[in-house]
């Protein structure tokens, strides 16, 4: 099965899933970034595809998508490296990017790639819903890879069914409306919505994401969804950190503290 | 039938390719913009603004010299006469009335050349409304003069600083404070390019440059139709806006030029449809530069306003159709032609512009035809780069 649905099935509280962008810092560090998060005990793994237009993201991951690429990432080694990942861990991993790389690509290639090393799983947050549906949906759900849609404060609730029918695996809480890499302040307004969304009885997981980048934000986040996303903050910490081994369990630990007590 | 359909595509190219974030923004204005254009009150305010302030309709200029020289009979479009010195205006004004309709208090706008900041930071000044603009920081280099004017006129300019740090990242930074500010404010793209409505709601406040066209035409000549319409592109919407009234009428034949930079193979380069393919950019399916792996491509033109990796998608359907033909132009064709042009008929053309006017010297056409230029703007913003030439 799906280590996306396994892992779902199997842990409903204080999920986190760490992203990264494939290249960053260093063109072969996919390999022992993903090996050592799953050591620390990260439960999912997103890798960011890096783009060169990477229209939702604030500064951080613009600029580990632009270091990524002039390191010479490209995609036929990130499913190099993720294969080579694969060996050594069951961790899910979720595939993230912008749809027009997956189009040059080829989709159908695509999919047999993500089958082939590994990946359980699209973000692709530019791709229209209609149009998934119509073109993307049969394949996906013949190759058991699953799709994550985004919601934010601001969609409606026919549109937010819709992303709950279309998507398999977990849905993309946006914490607020705003780029990657933003403050997630815990206001009145984040919580009604964070309130409205659980009210509405989804049938798929949810996880927080956008601006969370602490154990505070974490946790705080971890009380209205299932887990919630960090990406902006692993990636500056990663700039930090001389050791990456290290600075990835310094890192998770920190997140995780009081959520474990 | 050349027309849009409900999904805001042109074929198979348009769309609406963005992130949940944006989608707001742009479905407020898909369900408003055409109830909003279409009512009477807009209507009257638009073409009163476009008559009193912006000086319109421009006029359709018999250029008795240029024609001599080309055994043609040669007419310009003088979009450079509207205030502000390009067409870039047209859409400026629409797009206020639109914003204002909307209440939105703070309008962005990303610019390459400058002439779209400039038209919108004057919109904003018309109608009082908070304006900022973003540009590459190597056009607020190359383009100084349209900076100079965007801050007299009260608008903030914020550089883009990343990628090729022109026109494509100016319009990645209005995007991302779009989706930052999702209630308050208007995204004025400047053309006929992003998301559904855009390309299609830009391309109609600029139809009115073909809609004056026509009767000119009819009243100078006789002729309904010219044989051909020449006009640069960026992201397309001067072109599109001489094309609009055309698009139907098969005996006109609709030439798009791109700005080959360096040459169409150099790797420096913005012609878009010779080398582009299809995929995804700022929102639209369309033709534009890219790798194998979807990587948007860094153009260059010496034109700041046709360095971009796109068209709008109304021109990759028209070019890939076969409806509208496409001609490359080098920096240095651009540049003869536009010093050609100052001397046989005393008008100093924008850069973008000089395109349009060096593609007479590919084109095939029968002496005697009549052809339409659309002269989209004035070459005061231009002079550094034409006295360096002329150095
Ligand atoms: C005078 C002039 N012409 C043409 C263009 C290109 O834009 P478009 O292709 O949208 O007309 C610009 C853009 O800045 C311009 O300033």
């Amino acid at each position: 099965m799906n280590r996306i649905k396994t892992l779902f099935q199997n842990k409903k509280e204080d999920i986190l899933n760490i992203y990264f962008t494939a290249g960053h810092p260093n063109l072969n560090d996919t390999a022992t970034i993903i090996r050592e998060l799953a050591h620390a005990g990260t439960d999912l793994i997103e890798v960011g595809m890096p783009y060169s237009d990477p229209l939702a993201d604030g500064l951080t991951i613009q600029q580990s998508s632009s270091v990524a690429l002039k390191n010479g990432m490209h995609l036929d080694l990130l499913f190099t490296q993720l294969k080579d990942a694969r060996q050594h861990t069951d961790i899910p991993l979720v595939l993230m990017g912008y749809f027009n790389q997956v189009l040059q690509y080829g989709p159908e290639k695509f999919i047999r790639q993500c089958v082939d090393s590994g990946v359980d799983g699209l973000i692709l947050p530019d791709l229209p819903l209609f149009e998934y549906e119509r073109d993307f949906k049969a394949l996906f759900e013949a190759n058991d890879i699953c799709i994550s849609f985004l919601i934010t404060p601001l969609t409606e609730d026919y549109r937010i069914r819709k992303v709950d029918e279309l998507t398999n695996g977990f849905i993309y809480m946006v914490s607020s409306n705003a780029t990657t890499g933003g403050k997630a302040d815990a206001d009145q307004q984040q919580i009604a919505y964070f309130n409205r969304i659980e009210k509405m009885g989804l049938n798929n997981p949810r996880l927080i994401g956008f601006g969370i980048s602490d154990h505070a934000s974490f946790s705080n986040a971890c009380q209205y969804a299932n887990g919630a996303i960090i990406g902006s903050a692993f990636i500056r910490n990663l700039e930090k950190e001389n050791d990456l081994r290290m600075g990835i369990h310094r890192f998770v630990s920190g997140i995780r503290q009081e959520v474990h007590q | 039938m050349i027309s849009i359909d409900e999904k805001g595509y042109y074929g198979k190219f348009g769309g609406a390719y963005i992130p949940e974030l944006l989608h707001p923004c742009v479905e407020e204005l898909r369900l408003n913009y055409e109830k909003i254009m279409t009512q009477p009150d807009f209507q009257e305010e638009f073409h009163h603004l476009l008559r009193d302030y912006v000086g319109r309709p421009t006029p359709l200029y018999f250029a008795k010299r240029y024609s001599e020289h080309f055994k043609a009979n040669i007419y310009f479009k003088r979009e450079d006469l509207c205030h502000t010195g390009a067409h870039k205006v047209n859409n400026t004004i629409g797009q206020i009335l639109v914003a204002q309709r909307l209440n939105k208090k703070r309008i962005i706008a990303e610019t390459g050349a400058g002439q779209h900041g400039v038209a919108t930071a004057t919109v904003c000044a018309l109608m009082g409304i908070e304006c900022i603009v973003y540009m590459g920081e190597k056009d607020i280099e190359r383009q100084a003069p349209n900076v100079k004017r965007m801050k007299m006129l009260g608008a903030e300019v914020r550089p883009a600083m990343s990628g090729s740090r022109t026109l494509k990242d100016a319009t990645n930074e209005a995007i991302r404070d779009w989706i930052n500010n999702p209630s308050d404010t208007h995204y004025i793209i400047g053309s006929v390019v992003g998301p559904h409505p855009y390309p299609e709601m830009v391309a109609r406040f600029q139809s009115v440059i073909s809609e004056e066209m026509k009767k000119q035409l009819l009243e100078k000549t006789g002729k309904a139709n010219p044989d051909a319409i020449i006009a640069c592109v960026g992201g397309g919407s001067n072109a599109a806006g001489a094309f609009y009234h055309y698009l139907n009428d098969e005996d006109v034949r609709l030439i798009a030029v791109e700005a080959a930079g360096l040459g169409v193979h150099s790797g420096e380069t913005a012609a878009t449809s010779a080398i582009g393919t299809e995929g995804v950019i700022h929102g639209s399916r369309t033709l534009l530069m890219q790798t194998q792996d979807g990587q948007i491509v860094e153009p260059y033109s010496i034109s700041a306003g046709l360095d971009y990796p796109g068209i709008g998608p109304l021109h990759a359907h028209l070019i890939s159709s076969g409806r509208a033909e496409a001609i490359s132009i080098t920096d240095k064709e651009a540049l003869d032609a536009a010093f050609f042009l100052s001397r046989t008929e005393g008008i100093i053309p924008a850069l973008e512009s000089a395109h349009a006017f060096a593609a007479m010297n590919h084109l095939d056409y029968n002496e005697g035809d009549t052809i339409v230029i659309n002269l989209s703007g004035r070459g005061d913003k231009d002079l550094a780069a034409y006295t360096q030439a002329l150095d």
